[in-house]
């Protein structure tokens, strides 16, 4: 089996084009950044199987971030039979640099110039064959999100060959010589020489500490003749080499303007961007309600006839009502949750296809550096309204440390699309959507605050916002309708089971009576939030998933009629309360994966403590409205 | 070493709808390799796009692509304006 790793810039639609050739597995988005890990997936061509395997966006296999760290050890550890660089053709120039690089790597090449659709649209005519030849690499076009190229791009990959390597100016290939002579007394030395012998020279490669002495010397060298370090002049060197690949194949045309080069004008506006992303928010909160209402009310009392009609069907015994309990998870999951859900999933999906993300962290930078982050933890955040975990990980695009705690500390208070369900489905549904919406306010402006008493805490240690911002893009109907199901995918296989069990485990205890120490037990939460007994368990449950809190709530206060049971005031609590809480433990385990468990306690109870508090504040300024 | 002139500026002074020459960039290591990589270097032409308000980023058009670099990155970045 041919082991296929797609390598190339952020946002050049690597895993787009892994979507398309070996269907969906990964979720693909217009903004740098979107993958972080490796996913895998196998396509047949010509009666050969291929696994591909989709890396996250590297700039240069020079850069740092743990994302692109990840790139450059899979590539050299990861047993790779062919390196596929996917480029954006329509920054082709800026792409061969990596092509340059990775080359390097001495692997078996093919160059992918994708997106060549944007490439004509600005006005590149590339002489392929040209291209071809001086690269030394079969060169093949796609255009991945319409299905474009696939197949001449699958046969390509038996033609793989290593790139033809390209003479540095004299000093630097001299300094490079003797770097490699140095690197040939290592013994475990199992590199590609001329990629250990860049990477050595730009002292990017971990080395042990008489070799790296051995080195200074030939770098200092070069650092003095050159006036810069040397792996600026490497990088430098590539680009001129780049350029003139670029400059011998590649006719400029005129571009053709569209509405596309001016929307920025407009949505990046100092003064009408803001209000064009309120309403953008707006819009996003109003749609997702009044779809999700609307469906709820077109499901529950179908739903709640078949749960009612099982109920004189089965009886009283304590397995019948476990299984009502299993029932009512079930349905609660296809009735409360999907309704809410899946809008918000489409929404956020377009959102994230047309580009507009990065636009929304340009617009709020300052604001998120009176507060001790940069734009670029904007994006971290937006992901969070879809789901925490994908939040915490995407944490990796910042080259930080100490921005990457606290983004992802602070991510996950952001609600994510099951809190999102409670909202709606409690407090916007029962209590109204205003006050829904305030909660939302709420919850921006804690998430900020707490970021700017954090970050007194952990002084800035300086780096600001480095974005790259795409062009805006189509949303593609196929690769939309894909990425809400393989996101709603994770809610059918993980969370609905999980629903259903926990709603048949509460059952289970309540017909045995049991109930009421596991309620004596949680009281330390449900007493002080003045919320009544049955309502401590749903809480606690919900830290196993957050729709688990509402569909709980229900089972535990036995009906769906909350305003029956509940006061306005208590929705809220109880909404204020599940918003902040430790978030779910997919989230804490991603946390513990990214942060250290250390860090994690710290997460854990730091949200613990600020629900119980904001709880308390909501419950005051319930009892005095 | 280049001469400076006295119309030289930095990047999150150039107003946008102009265009400029970099001239240098005075950053770490870390912070010039990933500007380079984006196409930032001594020599090559940027036009300044907009700039944020309460201080935010600059937008940098650089060879084709559009950059969102904060103030603090900007301003390490010297420039002498096209006229």
């Amino acid at each position: 089996m041919t082991r296929v790793a797609l390598v190339g810039q952020p946002n050049s639609g690597k895993s787009t084009l892994f979507n398309a050739l070996v269907g969906l597995r990964t979720v693909a988005s217009n903004f740098p950044g979107t993958t972080v890990e490796v996913a895998r997936g196998r396509a047949g061509a010509r009666g050969r199987i291929v696994e591909f395997f989709d890396l996250p966006g590297t700039y240069s296999l020079f850069s740092s971030d743990p994302a692109e760290t990840v790139t450059r050890e899979f590539l050299r550890e990861g047993e790779i039979d062919v390196v596929v660089h996917v480029a954006d053709a329509s920054l082709l120039c800026r792409s061969l640099e990596l092509t340059l690089e990775l080359g390097e790597l001495g692997l078996p090449m093919v160059l992918c110039l994708n997106m060549m659709d944007e490439a004509e649209h600005k006005g590149l005519k590339v002489d392929m064959a040209k291209l071809e030849e001086k690269l030394g690499i079969p060169v093949v076009t796609t255009v991945a999100n319409r299905g474009v190229g696939l197949q001449g791009l699958l046969r390509s990959i038996s033609r793989a060959r290593p790139a033809r390597t390209f003479a540095y100016p004299h000093d630097l290939e001299q300094a490079l010589g003797k770097t490699r002579e140095v690197l040939k007394q290592a013994p475990a030395q199992r590199l590609p020489l001329r990629h250990a012998a860049t990477q050595a020279l730009a002292g990017r490669l971990p080395l042990s500490p008489s070799l790296k002495a051995e080195l200074e010397p030939i770098r200092a060298e070069l650092e003095r003749q050159r006036g810069e370090d040397p792996a600026l002049v490497l990088a430098d060197a590539r680009h001129a080499l780049a350029t003139r690949v670029f400059e011998e194949t590649v006719q400029v045309v005129h571009a053709r303007i569209t509405w596309r080069e001016h929307l920025d004008d407009v949505l990046m506006h100092r003064l009408l961007g803001y209000p064009i992303l309120l309403a953008t928010f707006l819009g996003l909160f109003w749609s997702v309600y009044r779809m999700g209402t609307f469906l709820e009310g077109l499901l529950t009392p179908r739903l709640q006839a078949v749960s009612e009609f099982l109920g004189h069907a089965l009886g009283e015994g304590v397995a019948a009502q476990v299984l009502l309990g299993a029932v009512d998870g079930l349905w609660a999951g296809a009735a409360i949750v999907l309704p809410f859900l899946v809008p918000f999933l489409v929404l956020l999906a377009l959102l994230e296809d047309v580009g507009y993300l990065p636009r929304i962290g340009f617009l709020l930078d300052g604001l998120m550096h009176r507060v001790g982050l940069h734009g670029k933890s904007m994006i971290p955040f937006l992901l969070g309204y879809g789901c925490s975990v994908p939040a915490v990980v995407a944490t990796r695009i910042l080259e930080d440390e100490r921005d990457r705690v606290l983004t992802a500390g602070l991510a996950v208070l952001v609600p994510c699309a099951a809190r999102t369900v409670v909202l709606l489905g409690l407090v916007g549904r029962f209590v109204g959507p205003g006050v829904a919406l305030g909660l939302y306010l709420l919850n921006a402006a804690v998430v900020a605050g707490a970021s700017w008493l954090l970050s007194r805490l952990v002084p800035n240690a300086g780096t600001g916002l480095v974005l790259e911002i795409p062009p805006y893009r189509v949303p593609q109907p196929r690769a939309v309708a894909g990425k809400v199901w393989l996101r709603l995918k994770g809610f059918v296989l993980v969370a609905w089971p999980v629903l259903v069990g926990g709603s048949a485990l509460l059952a289970l205890l309540g017909a045995l009576g049991w109930n009421r120490w596991l309620d004596a037990v949680v009281r330390v939460f449900s007493w002080p939030l003045g919320l009544p007994r049955e309502a401590g368990v749903p809480l606690v449950f919900s830290v196993l998933r957050k729709e688990l809190g509402l569909v709980l709530l229900e089972q535990a206060l036995g009906t769906g009629d909350f305003p029956a049971v509940l006061t306005r005031g208590q929705m809220v609590v109880f909404a204020v309360f599940l918003m902040f809480f430790v978030p779910c433990l997919a989230t804490v385990g991603a946390l513990g994966r990214e942060l250290g468990w250390k860090k994690t306690a710290a997460v854990v109870a730091g949200t613990t403590v600020l629900a119980l508090g904001l709880g308390l504040v909501a419950r005051a300024v319930a009892a005095l409205l | 070493m280049k001469l400076i002139l006295s119309l030289d500026t930095t990047a999150d002074q150039l107003p946008p709808g102009h265009a400029a020459t970099v001239l240098a960039v005075q950053a770490g290591r870390g912070v010039a390799l990933r500007l380079r990589t984006l196409g930032l270097r001594p020599g090559s032409v940027v036009r300044a796009l907009a700039h944020g308000p309460l201080r935010g980023p600059v937008i940098l058009e650089v060879e084709g692509t559009r950059l969102a670099l904060g103030r603090g990155i900007a301003r390490r970045i010297l420039v002498r304006p096209h006229p």
